[in-house]
């Protein structure tokens, strides 16, 4: 069945940095797991520094879910835990062997068990809470997100190309772990090349402004969740992760991620594996008279990384743009003609609505925090069915009963990552949902 | 700009925390904020921030007000002198511009040296970096008082507002009330004599001349305004400082829309409200009461209804917060401040206190619209829930 929805709301912020459609291929020897990529999960070490690890071997566990382990991307040995404060750990660092090892998962018949294994079952996560799925658990459906709406976000036929075998075999698999419907949501201005075939499927073109890539604002018009239901989602990149495991038994964790980025001199598609160090991508490839910010993953949701930080396990992307923290005499007078501003207190204001021109941003927070005074404006890039400004609120007061009256068991942080963008005042409110949504879970037990 | 930039380096030093002048840190700060915008950038969250910040936006509406202040001093002096019995020939602009602005500068310092005074305290004492609300509160302040208020009383009425209005609530953005209406309330209930009547709405009246307003003159059971429509609309009429002309207070308002700084939501629902109200009036019509007889439209140009719906009820703070609010307590502001006008005999504007009325409720519409949306999503979950247990 095909259906089209359009999602009305919503802003879609034009950059500079579009991944040129090249794919390149760097060699990079280290590779990383980062416990901070998993939400609500306490890592328990399974490994130690100078062990050989195969691709596939687990490397560290969860502590609230046993069952669960996260693995190795490569062949190699483990070269560093670093650790942060109260000894948290922050990465471990596996640096590659070239033998290109792998521990083979062929032999185990159960389909939840080999996902388990093989550390597939990571690639999974849940609504409400976007934590990794408990085993015991079954989801009233599957959401398997087919496109990126985010800023610069890449392309998935390019994500996805010269894949369509394993892409049909991952959604055979993870439609046998729903008793309800499949749903693959793609774009309908660049729909898939290849749609896989599947009974339980159901393709969904979706059509607007960001954020209707995202799962939340989906799933609102698919089949809304409701107190106590569950759906689980997965990038339709790692369902090719899931295909390869059950076409050759084997961990591969190789994936296709776009450089992007006003800073960035040659952007591009790199064929990396998951978790690989950002080094030799931007080496030489980046502007060097500017402080720069690395960004795994997009400039709305993604993660800060050093020059020689690591990729995050979820993302497909890696931005570069500068950081922007030096003063700015009179800046929030003069007419700044050549800032990103959606209000109309600034040219690109009204010249946005004319043509969507592309700008070049900066970290810069452009201000001081200061108390929530305008409203009406969140409810403009969120469309959902939500009152972004009173969820904000019972999250800052911790009022567990308001936040579900208002719906949090159907949002995300990245929903209000617009919102933050936007937000005169200064608010950080992604990290203010993260934490609401965080008491919730504890609350409920999850 | 670099020696600037060196002497607010100097400067944060010394006000480190454990440095002598920590206690001037916010002052610092705020000065600093002024001249530069902060090197921060984001820490958590998404990398990049629309350029707009509330410094900004108080800003805009500031240079909105320039309008109403510039007509207000001249007007000011207009009608000193019109009362005088000289006229703008024999005094030429300059001269009535002058008058006016001796007259209105007093009460702009006076508003802005009390109000922020008080600001800078507060946000000295709790840490905070000082907010700009007061810039705009405090312009607003003059505009809405008669032009000879005593300049202490103005100082009382400042120190209340600020305090008692807003800071103890929390300060920008925690207030319930509008903080420069609850000035005016203060003045109007305070010093009853000073502010209303015939004789405070000109400046230095020469005795002979009527100086009441439009609105007492209706008030006083008048059959219509002696001025003329044109009149009203330009702004030649005696009354506070920057409410009396139409036509600046419009320039005001496409500022404030083309921004998109106030919700056109409110501003529209105002005038809806007020007129509903005012044509209910002239259709049931009465003898006794010419108030009630006055065209509708009238009541836009009269007195301080324009201001108040453009500056006043468009205060994101005390508002409704929900677009389907925002139209219910727009509405309800104009229809209150026509039945107050009409109706009661107490107070000839009904503006002021329509706008504070609907701010005390605002919260209780927010309450319901945001209700509404809860219900259904509790409706959803109980199908839901009543489904699977039928399943079963």
């Amino acid at each position: 069945m095909l259906r089209t929805i359009k999602i009305n709301k919503g802003l879609d912020i034009s950059l500079f940095g579009k991944a040129n459609e090249v794919i390149c291929e760097k060699k990079t020897d280290l590779y990383a797991l980062k416990p901070k990529d998993f939400i609500g999960m306490t890592p328990k070490l399974l490994v130690e520094e100078g062990d050989k690890v195969k691709a596939g071997s687990p490397v560290f566990g969860s502590k609230e879910k046993p069952e669960i382990h996260f693995v190795s991307p490569v062949s190699g040995i483990v070269k560093a835990v670093m650790r942060g404060e109260k000894r948290a750990i922050e990465a471990i660092i596996i640096e590659e062997d070239g033998t290109n090892e792998s521990v083979d998962f062929s032999a185990i018949e159960d389909i939840k068990e080999k996902l388990l294994a093989s550390g597939c079952w990571t690639f999974i996560r849940q609504r409400p809470y976007s934590v990794i799925p408990k085993t015991d658990t079954t989801p009233k459906c599957i959401v398997i997100k087919g496109f990126d709406s985010s800023p610069l976000a890449p392309d998935y036929n390019i994500l996805l190309k010269g894949e369509e075998k394993a892409f049909q075999k991952g959604t055979e698999i993870i439609s046998k772990l729903t008793e309800g419907k499949v749903h693959l949501n793609v774009s309908s201005k660049c729909p898939l090349d290849f749609i896989p075939s599947c009974e339980k499927l159901q393709v969904n073109y979706f059509e607007g402004k960001h954020p209707c890539g995202n799962v939340s604002v989906q799933i609102e018009k698919l089949d809304p969740i409701n107190k106590g239901e569950r759906i689980w989602y997965i990038d339709a990149t790692d369902i090719i992760t899931v295909g390869k495991l059950f076409l050759t038994g084997k961990y591969v964790s190789d994936k296709i991620v776009a450089l992007t980025g006003g800073e960035v001199k040659q952007t591009g598609y790199y064929k990396i594996k998951r978790g690989a160090c950002i080094k030799p991508l931007i080496e030489e490839n980046v502007s060097t008279t500017k402080h720069l910010r690395f960004i795994s993953g997009n400039v709305l949701t993604g993660t800060k990384v050093e020059a020689d930080g690591f990729m995050s396990f979820y993302d497909n992307q890696i931005t570069v743009i500068s950081e922007g923290d030096n003063y700015e005499p009179f800046g929030w007078i003069l007419p700044g003609f050549k800032k990103f501003s959606i209000s109309r207190t600034f040219p690109y204001g009204f010249l946005r609505l004319i043509c969507n021109k592309p700008v070049k941003v900066n970290a810069n927070l452009h201000g001081g925090k200061r108390a929530f005074v305008f409203t009406g404006e969140f409810e403009k890039v969120l469309p959902m069915n939500i009152y972004p400004m009173q969820l904000i609120k019972a999250c800052i007061i911790e009022d567990i009963d308001q936040m579900e009256q208002l719906g949090i068991y159907e949002i995300d942080s990245e929903d209000f990552a617009l919102c933050e963008v936007i937000d005169p005042s200064k608010t950080e409110i992604q990290q203010i949902i993260r934490n609401g949504l965080e008491l919730m879970r504890k609350e409920m037990g999850e | 700009m670099k020696a600037i930039r060196k002497f607010f380096d100097k400067l944060n030093e010394k006000t480190e925390k454990g440095q002598k002048f920590h206690w001037l840190k916010s002052t610092v700060e705020a000065f600093e904020s002024f001249v530069f915008v902060s090197k921060n950038t984001a820490k958590s969250g998404a990398h990049l921030r629309d350029a707009i910040d509330m410094k900004r936006a108080m800003s805009l509406v500031i240079i909105a007000l320039v309008p109403c202040l510039l007509f207000g001093m001249f007007n000011v002096g207009w009608q000193h002198f019109v009362s005088q019995g000289q006229t703008f020939a024999e005094v030429g602009f300059w001269t009535m511009f002058l008058y006016g602005f001796l007259k209105v500068l007093p009460l702009l310092v006076v508003s802005y040296v009390v109000g922020l005074g008080i600001e800078f305290a507060f946000a000295q004492v709790r840490g905070h970096e000082v907010n700009e609300g007061y810039l705009v509160t405090g312009m607003l302040i003059p505009l809405i008082c008669p032009p000879d208020v005593p300049l202490w009383q103005l100082a009382v009425a400042v120190a209340f507002a600020v305090i008692i209005g807003k800071e103890i609530f929390g300060g920008t953005g925690m207030n319930f009330l509008n903080p420069a209406l609850v000035a005016r309330a203060f003045l109007f209930f305070s010093y009853p004599s000073q502010m209303s009547g015939d004789t405070v709405w000109i400046s230095d009246k020469a005795d002979a001349f009527s100086g009441a307003t439009p609105l007492g003159e209706m008030m006083t059971g008048a059959v219509a305004p002696h001025n003329s429509i044109l009149d009203m609309f330009l702004g030649f009429i005696p009354g506070c400082v920057g409410e009396t002309s139409v036509v600046a207070i419009l320039l005001g308002a496409a500022l404030l829309l083309i921004t998109g700084i106030a919700s056109w939501r409110i501003m529209l629902s105002v005038f809806v409200g007020a007129a509903a109200m005012g044509i209910t009036f002239n259709l049931i019509g009465s003898a006794d009461n010419a108030y009630m007889n006055l065209p509708f439209y009238c009541h836009f140009l009269m007195g301080g209804f324009m201001f108040g719906a453009v500056f006043m009820a468009t205060d994101p703070v005390t508002s409704s917060q929900t677009d389907r609010g925002k139209y219910i307590y727009g509405f309800l502001i104009g229809l209150m401040a026509v039945l107050i006008r009409v109706v009661n005999p107490a107070y000839p504007e009904g503006m002021m206190l329509a706008i504070l009325l609907m701010n005390v409720f605002a919260p209780l519409i927010d309450y319901f619209v945001v209700d509404g949306n809860v219900k259904k999503r509790m409706r959803r979950w109980k199908t839901v829930s009543d489904r699977t247990t039928s399943e079963q």
